[in-house]
């Protein structure tokens, strides 16, 4: 099996599966004084500086929680957004992750006001929309650093500065792009990641805060984490991301050379299908493409030597058009044609020629037979 | 990942295993090619058997003459042709300027490419196919009329594009083996009209003395046709190109169309002999300009010949791919690189 579904998950390190591993015996638990408890909240602490430092914050100004993934630190940003004070509005974009757009919507629900911004063909956001709809009375400014589908990269510190300028907090929806693209974290007061997009554990994610952000609770118990975010860390899940960070930072720019390279071969062997979203502003690890008269989901069932998708993951299994495809102005048909191809560290290259050999004979015979 | 990596299939790339093995087999015919015996005859036929294949894999329909090298074959043809003059551009490889030291230089500019302007009347002019530094691709049909033009032949030394590019519309095209995957040891001159040669006697129809050197000549056919895909070496040329000048450096003849297998980078600020130790040390053979002048301390005469300054000229490496070049391979030889580059913007 060739896996190509980076987006929706990463294979898991074999040294971070090491690392985790003893820690499946040491049941110590790491809020407990004595020295087996002690001895967790060592590697916690030790995993927490492996994090931060992948994330641009190595001095460690800022705290970062830990969660039980990026979907529950999206849902911490956004509602903790709104229990600041009294602005009651949110921006997002219209191609965020489901944990974001649900979420806003759901805060819609309560009365919040939620505006989520259209971006272009090019799937990166209409910045005279943003300017417009940020004002006095936003609290939050909510972006993705790297879509998820597509790949594109949103224009962060622009958002930032426009949220800043209206004393809006930001928060950057970062999981795609940890350890691989640059995230300016400078500019952010919120960022969310997880560990298994970065060949981490899955179970493990983390908010990070800028410095001095006077913060709510968003789980509370036993006041763990600084009484931000209560229940038992699993030393296993933390040691697993520290080690996955650390190795993202160390391999970073052989990561890049070597997905860089993958995608010049899929991109010279996928001449007939169309790139969706900008070319230039994008991880390239997350190829996105579209062929007119294929049947994507067919496609999916027809190659079965790889595993690709043809959208995330949360939204394969629903049947519905891509709304990121929507979004960036595909039809409903337009965004039945379209595949994700997604890899990275582990991704050789007999795999990505195989695989587009593969899913290009078989688009090519449902053209023939359609 | 192997221990080494080896990125310098301009200066010679390793025989490939059929032609290896077609080498062992073929010491089996130890007689002279030219004894009139059985067994003489019996090498003979295998002789002109070789060469058939070589004309056949390089779609050649006129003469092949066996050399000893490109060298020889470049030397007999600057030697011995029949036309008063001679021509060799600035940027051709050290054994035709050493052929002919009278001979007219013929100027290239900036992007490495050949004032056609500048041809002399009457002349044999030598204007490669594929530049061995820069692989930089000299436009082969508007050099065959120009020289054409003023009656002159050409003199195509295709050393480094046998095998990968179809051969040009030239009058005499120099070959070698092993840079294709073939011995060392062995080259040919192609010949469209032997009278254009005045001949010395001796083998090869009077036109190179010495016996046929016959295992060798079964491994070049041999390899010409074994020779793997080169349909992965522009992509791997692009991450080249595209990883390098992203971290700062810089490629020679950027602007002009170059095979895929040779490329020359530089990377200011940081000597090549300083470059190439490093990444020696980790694990990759690459060269400064030709394996012949790398040795020796003389900037590239390639480079100056394009105008590089000096101290530039001798910030240049060259990297270069044969169809065995993994991805792997290239992305071992950028993390150095890239390293090197990162390390001199720190310092």
């Amino acid at each position: 099996m060739i896996y190509l579904d980076y987006q929706a998950t990463t294979p898991l390190a074999p040294e971070v599966r090491a690392a985790m591993l003893p820690w499946l015996d040491r049941f110590g638990n790491p809020h407990s004084p004595h020295r087996l408890g002690r001895e967790a909240a060592a590697a916690i602490d030790i995993a927490t500086a492996g994090v931060a430092a992948a994330l641009g914050d190595a001095a460690g100004r800022g705290r970062l929680v830990f969660t039980s993934g990026a979907t529950e630190a999206a849902n911490w940003a956004l509602q903790g957004a709104l229990r600041q004070g009294l602005r009651r509005k949110i921006v997002t974009i219209a191609t965020e992750h489901a944990c974001v757009l649900d979420t806003a919507a759901w805060l819609g629900e309560q009365g919040a006001e939620i505006v989520a911004l259209p971006v272009g063909a090019d799937g990166l956001v209409d910045l005279d929309a943003a300017t417009a709809a940020i004002d006095e009375r936003t609290a939050l400014v909510a972006a993705m650093l790297v879509n998820n589908e597509i790949g594109v990269i949103q224009p962060i510190e622009t958002l930032a500065a426009l949220a800043h300028e209206a004393g809006a907090l930001f928060f950057c929806d970062a999981v795609q792009g940890f350890g691989r693209v640059d995230l300016p974290l400078d500019a952010c007061d919120l960022v969310a990641i997880s560990a298994h997009k970065i060949h981490g554990p899955k179970g493990i994610g983390a908010l990070w805060l800028r410095p001095g952000l006077d913060w709510p609770a968003f789980i509370h118990g036993g006041g763990q984490q600084q009484g931000l975010r209560s229940g038992t860390l699993s030393p296993m899940l933390c040691a697993g991301f520290g080690t996955a960070a650390r190795i993202a930072e160390q391999c970073h720019t052989r990561d890049l050379i070597h997905v860089n390279g993958l995608a010049l071969f899929l991109e010279h062997m996928f001449k007939d299908w169309t790139i969706n979203g900008d070319r230039e502003a994008r991880y390239r690890g997350n190829l996105n493409l579209r062929r007119d008269g294929v049947d994507a989901g067919r496609l999916i069932s027809e190659v079965r030597e790889v595993a690709f998708s043809a959208g995330s993951a949360c939204a394969s299994g629903s049947g519905r058009p891509s709304h990121v495809l929507r979004a960036i102005g595909l039809t409903e048909m337009q965004a039945r044609t379209s595949i994700r191809l997604g890899f990275g560290r582990y991704t050789t290259q007999e795999e990505v020629e195989q695989a587009a050999r593969l899913i290009d004979q078989a688009a090519a015979r449902q053209l023939e037979w359609a | 990942m192997p221990d080494r990596v080896y990125l310098d299939h301009a200066a010679t790339t390793p025989m490939l295993p059929q032609a290896r093995a077609a080498m062992a087999a073929a010491f089996d015919r130890w007689a002279n090619p030219s004894s009139p015996h059985a067994e003489g005859r019996a090498a003979r036929a295998a002789l002109e058997d070789a060469r058939t294949r070589i004309k056949t894999a390089l779609g050649w329909d006129h003469e092949l003459i066996f050399a000893s090298g490109a060298s020889e074959a470049a030397a007999l043809a600057l030697a011995r042709a029949t036309l008063p003059h001679r021509a060799v551009s600035a940027v051709e490889h050290d054994c035709l300027h050493r052929a002919r030291a009278d001979a007219e230089i013929i100027a290239v500019d900036a992007n490495g490419a050949a004032n056609l302007d500048a041809i002399p009347e009457q002349a044999l002019v030598a204007i490669q196919t594929v530049n061995s530094e820069t692989g930089v691709i000299q436009p082969a049909e508007a050099t065959a009329a120009a020289i054409r033009e003023r009656g002159g032949l050409w003199l195509a030394d295709a050393a480094q594009s046998a095998g990968k590019l179809p051969l040009p519309d030239a009058d005499m095209i120099i070959v070698s083996a092993h840079k294709l995957g073939g011995p060392p040891g062995i080259g040919a001159l192609l010949i469209r009209d032997l009278s254009a040669l005045a001949p010395t006697g001796g083998q090869e129809k009077g036109y190179r003395g010495g016996t046929e050197n016959l295992p060798a000549a079964i491994g070049f056919a041999t390899a010409l046709e074994a020779r793997g895909s080169r349909a992965h070496l522009p992509v791997l040329r692009q991450l080249l190109d595209e990883t390098i000048c992203a971290a700062g450096g810089e490629i020679v003849a950027e602007q002009s169309p170059r095979l895929p297998e040779i490329a020359s980078y530089r990377l200011p600020g940081v000597a090549a002999a300083a470059q190439l130790i490093e990444l020696d040390l980790g694990g990759v053979a690459v060269s400064a300009g030709s394996a012949c002048s790398s040795g020796t301390l003389k900037p590239s005469r390639v480079l100056e010949a394009m105008g590089w300054p000096e101290t530039a000229a001798r910030e240049v490496i060259r990297v270069s791919l044969a169809p065995q070049t993994t991805q792997a391979e290239i992305e071992l030889f950028l993390q150095l690189w890239t390293t090197l580059a990162g390390r001199r913007r720190a310092a």
